[in-house]
């Protein structure tokens, strides 16, 4: 063997022996049973990564708590849609809470003329009345997902005046025109669906569009599912996207013997089920009408943060689980601050239709 | 029990590693030994563990009769008998009869003589059930990650497992183990069918030669392993297959804890294209 070939082996060697030590994690773990012994249903974490991922998600200091007394706000001012139950103090308690969730720099200016506090000439104003509106209504409606845990502001802004963890339409680099051209919008290693080189947007067809999350058949020996791979892939890219954005694995919700049998999963899966027809009203209700005032605003008010407001598609940022959950199965480690803002649960007029949930 | 006329010049005494002469006999055809004495004891204590469990288990479905590992809850310890104290007792009569098995390859190879490589190729499977019942489990600190004894239960074991890690097809040790697999029998069954083809000539013809054999393999890749050759290669595509399985089940949960895709995440970052 020639020098060169024997440097090259120890090279390569010490390449793959760094690439094997630098690359996994270690014992011990931390794992939970959720299923009969021996079917292998549970979790498995890494506790040494939970205390970043806990101290990640901890609920802002709390503004102190004021009592529902003195003349309502809508008495008070002017041009006060959906707060006008509230009193004063408590809207002032409110709009202080809002602005340190979501413009902590830019402060009350980035929705207010401070000139005219009840204008709504900057667009961002009434973008933050619909968004007030999207939080009673996931508090009001979504209950089956929520719980009495609830949603505030926070839960997606933490601090900024773009969730941090949004999407749009994707349909992928350029390509080619011609027979070969496609790849069915997969094929490319994707962080939204783990790394994987599923489908790289499984959410306009399920998040936005309504698509059934449906390609098992729960028959033996079936005949006439036209579900295709590419469904499953598709379904499968979506399910990434949950497993990762709670930090959860698929035996979570699902026993895999049987994916889509309901008697089989665990009860989070009813609670998925409605988190995601959830997601679907809060962006085709909330979000989606909102375009136009973002396409008027593509890179958000003058003195915000320059960041666009829309995707390459002119659609709007849309919303998904890690939006709320940012890795955590329970947002925020599941410690409800809709509790600490008992305001925001008394907004009434939502002006959406109905919720569906099929 | 009748022998062949040749069979009696190899039963030779001695080449045991345990008992000395005490077992070194004959039962018809089977040598004994003090591992062949372990062996038969272990299975049948096993066995009758294993349908204690089944009598006991609410069904007599060979399809779903489950022998199941204990509760998570139970650690290390011992479990209550009918909580997953069956599966642990017969975890272990298993490894004995395995490993007794293998110790009994030994002593007959030594008596004839030959290398190891018939009890070494054996070990590789025991190897492989070790670490799915005892090696990992260890690793992640608890008896109820082994797998269930049972023909549909330890499929759905399985199966849950490799989705506990998102996509498994992503588990970089699964890939090779799966890849050693299919050219174990692709080798396997090129081997077999050149050799059928050499013995099987046209009628009225000789039976072929080794030498007919590289050719063959010689004018198709421009390369032929030859007759031992064949043998050796085969030998390390079966033990790789077998060792790389063990290594993609053990370093999932003990050496990573996500989904398999996002282990490739060091590749895709690299500073090279990222």
């Amino acid at each position: 063997m020639s020098f060169s070939l024997k440097l090259g082996a120890v090279l390569a060697g010490l390449l793959g022996l760094a690439v094997i030590l630098l690359t996994f994690e270690r014992p011990p773990v931390e794992t939970v049973q959720t299923g009969f012994r021996g079917v292998a249903l549970g979790n498995i974490a890494n506790p040494r990564l939970q205390p970043a991922l806990a101290a990640a998600n901890q609920l802002p200091p709390m503004i102190p708590r004021v009592p529902s007394v003195g003349p309502r706000a809508g008495q008070a001012y002017r041009n006060v849609q959906v707060l006008g139950e509230l009193g004063v103090a408590e809207f002032a308690r409110t709009m202080a809470a809002m602005t340190a969730w979501v413009s902590p720099q830019q402060g009350c200016n980035y929705c207010h003329n401070p000139a005219n506090m009840a204008s709504d000439e900057v667009y961002t104003k009434v973008v933050a009345r619909r968004m007030l509106q999207m939080v009673a209504r996931i508090n009001a409606e979504w209950k089956p997902h929520v719980l009495e845990t609830g949603v505030t502001c926070y839960t997606c802004h933490r601090g900024n005046p773009v969730p941090l963890n949004v999407w749009s339409e994707n349909t992928g680099p350029m390509r080619g025109e011609g027979f070969s051209a496609s790849s069915n919008g997969q094929n490319l290693a994707s962080p939204v669906v783990g790394d994987s080189s599923l489908p790289y947007d499984p959410f306009s067809r399920y998040l936005d569009q309504a698509a059934n999350i449906r390609v098992q058949t729960p028959d033996a020996l079936p005949a006439g599912n036209s579900q295709g791979i590419k469904e499953a892939e598709f379904t499968y890219g979506l399910m990434m996207h949950f497993s990762q954005a709670l930090g959860v694995n698929c035996t979570t919700c699902h026993n895999s013997r049987a994916f889509s049998a309901w008697d089989q999963s665990a009860p989070q899966r009813t609670n998925a089920w409605h988190g995601i027809r959830m997601v679907r009203d809060i962006n085709h209700n909330f979000i989606d009408p909102l375009q136009p005032l973002w396409a008027a605003n593509p890179n958000g008010p003058p003195g915000g943060p320059q960041r666009a407001r829309l995707g390459p598609h002119e659609d709007p940022l849309k919303v998904n689980c890690t939006t709320c959950h940012q890795g955590v199965n329970k947002p925020l480690n599941g410690v409800s601050m809709l509790r600490d803002y008992p305001e925001l649960a008394r907004i009434t007029n939502i002006e959406a239709p109905p919720p569906i949930r099929q | 029990m009748a022998m062949l006329s040749f069979e009696r010049k190899y039963r030779v005494r001695g080449g045991t590693l345990v008992g000395g002469d005490l077992f070194d006999f004959w039962v018809g055809p089977f040598y004994v030994g003090f591992f062949g004495v372990t062996t038969v004891f272990c299975t049948l204590v096993g066995t009758l563990m294993l349908f204690y469990g089944a009598a006991i288990g609410g069904t007599w479905n060979p399809w779903t009769i489950n022998i199941a590992p204990p509760d998570l809850k139970y650690g290390l310890g011992l479990a209550p008998l009918k909580d997953g104290g069956i599966w642990q007792i017969v975890t272990v009569c298993a490894l004995g009869a395995f490993v007794s098995w293998a110790l009994r390859q030994a002593e007959i190879a030594r008596k004839l003589g030959m290398g190891y490589h018939i009890p070494v190729a054996y070990g590789m499977a025991v190897f492989a059930y070790f670490t799915l019942v005892v090696i990992r489990p260890v690793l992640m600190g608890a008896w109820g990650h082994g797998f269930p004894y049972g023909i549909l239960s330890h499929l759905d074991w399985v199966s849950n497992t490799g989705y506990q890690y998102l996509h498994f097809h992503y588990n970089p040790a699964h890939m090779l183990a799966v890849t050693f697999f299919f050219t174990t029998t692709l080798a396997l069954s090129l081997h077999g069918a050149l050799v059928l083809s050499a013995i099987n000539p046209a009628p009225g013809e000789d039976v072929k030669t080794a030498e007919h054999e590289n050719t063959f393999f010689r004018d198709t890749i421009g390369y032929s392993i030859g007759t031992l050759g064949i043998h050796r290669v085969g030998l390390f595509l079966a033990l790789s297959a077998g060792f790389w399985s063990a290594v993609c089940i053990v370093i999932s949960g003990p050496f990573w804890t996500h989904g398999w895709p996002q282990w490739w995440g060091w590749w895709l970052n690299l500073p090279i294209w990222n």
